[in-house]
């Protein structure tokens, strides 16, 4: 079947199987590697991006389901080489060990920032409640969300 | 993991989906948020030869006053129900309930109807519903409708009162505004299911459903009993496992669930009398 889908900006159209997972269409056919497949079972959220503009595991949603959507994956967060303000909170706060939840936990963030622009604490512990750090490295994420929600161009956008 | 090859269709309409799920026969299946279908197909516990994808069909995703009720389009997601101004007034519980399913991203995506349609003993909302008292709206092929009382609804492990053809388009709520309620939902992790679940209502009488407890979602029927005859809130809770056969599994025994239920059953009682406004 055919998929279309603007995917980062740009709008695609894929002969795909109907069975093949967002997360697969976006690394392997759209050659968008940024997104991780970590736990697969919905679980990690190392998968996660925006399906018209809201957080989504991307392993537990078929390509098919995204037809017409609007995604957006870790690559279509900056402005050229300008970071975007979560990325930067996240540079600045060192909200990253290994790395591999981050991609993830950064679109979860903007996705809670959207609902949430002002987050206590504990909003942000569990708006990331979806998101697992294996490094445990929970702490610098949280602070650098919270920084994110008091930058002044608007990590929510 | 990836699923086992099925066709794909996508009904523009209600009518259309039943037709479909026609066409297809016993081994086709709705899906909706896919939330709950999904993960079973790609760990290969099913695999449907076809997926009449209802995902789109917004006309069933809705909250709406009618009168004494609240109606609730059964593709509404867990992030509307739980954050639908009417629900928070009317049904409190269903709002807090749905906003414990999962995480964000589940509740982005997951919809009430599933969730009910599915019928997991673990899930938190059918339980939510039993304690409510919720009717489920069903329509057959043909367009011929019937109403499916929760309490009716949960019949075996994964198995409800929905005939293979049938699709279930609205979930009826009473409202029960400004009535005493709690949910405990007791696990380890966040986002885990729960290892037990109690969601209790008190609105004259008291309806408590169970999660986790059994092979379906379930009533306390001995702890509802026990209260309707005068019993005091630990008394009563003291029934919770009364008669029922709960699940074994990592994280816990049959007779460690059992704890749970007499403990979380207090704990709810005890709750839903100090926040009752009527």
């Amino acid at each position: 079947m055919d998929v279309s889908m603007t995917v980062n900006g740009s709008s695609r159209t894929d002969s795909v199987e109907p069975r093949l997972l967002l997360v697969h269409y976006l690394r392997e056919v759209a050659g968008l590697t940024g997104t991780n497949i970590g736990c697969d079972t919905s679980s990690c959220g190392a998968c996660t991006v925006l399906v018209d503009g809201e957080s989504v595991k991307s392993c537990t949603m078929l390509a098919a389901q995204a037809d017409g959507a609007e995604v957006t994956t870790i690559e279509g967060l900056a402005d050229g080489e300008s970071m975007h303000p979560m990325q930067e909170a996240f540079r600045e706060h060192h909200g990253l060990q290994c790395g591999y939840c981050t991609p993830g936990m950064v679109m979860a963030a903007v996705s809670l920032l959207k609902e949430i622009p002002n987050p206590t604490e504990a909003q942000v512990r569990e708006g990331l409640e979806g998101n697992l750090c294996r490094c445990t490295g929970y702490h610098n994420i949280v602070q650098a969300v919270l920084a994110a929600a008091k930058a002044p161009a608007g990590a929510g956008s | 993991m990836i699923p086992a090859p099925f066709e794909y269709r996508r009904a523009t309409s209600v009518e259309e989906a039943l037709r479909m799920l026609g066409d297809g026969g016993e081994d086709a299946k709705l899906l909706a948020g896919g939330h709950s279908l999904l993960p079973l197909m790609k760990l290969r516990l099913a695999a449907p030869s076809m997926l009449v994808d209802i995902g789109r069909l917004r006309d069933l995703s809705y909250v709406r006053d009618t009168g004494d009720t609240i109606a609730i389009g059964a593709l509404t997601r867990h992030r509307d129900v739980e954050t639908d101004p009417l629900v928070a007034e009317h049904a409190p519980i269903l709002a807090h309930v749905a906003g414990q399913v999962g995480d964000p991203q589940v509740r982005h995506r997951g919809t009430i109807g599933g969730s009910i349609a599915h019928g997991d003993p673990a899930s938190d909302l059918p339980a939510a519903t039993l304690a409510l008292g919720a009717t489920f709206e069903v329509v057959a092929p043909g367009g011929a409708k019937r109403s499916i009382p929760a309490a009716d609804f949960f019949r075996g492990f994964l198995e409800t009162a929905l005939a293979p053809a049938e699709i279930l388009t609205e979930i009826v709520v009473p409202k029960v505004t400004g009535a005493g309620w709690s949910f405990q939902k007791f696990n380890r992790r966040a986002q885990d299911w729960a290892i037990v679940g109690v969601a209790a209502v008190r609105n004259g009488s008291t309806g408590i459903g169970l999660v986790n407890m059994g092979s379906t979602p379930l009533r306390a029927t001995a702890v509802e009993e026990a209260l309707a005859g005068g019993a005091s809130v630990q008394e009563a809770a003291s029934h919770a496992a009364d008669g029922l056969d709960p699940p074994s599994d990592l994280n816990a025994s049959p007779e460690y669930r059992a704890h749970l239920a007499r403990v979380l059953v207090r704990r709810a009682l005890e709750e839903a009398a100090g926040s009752s406004r009527s």
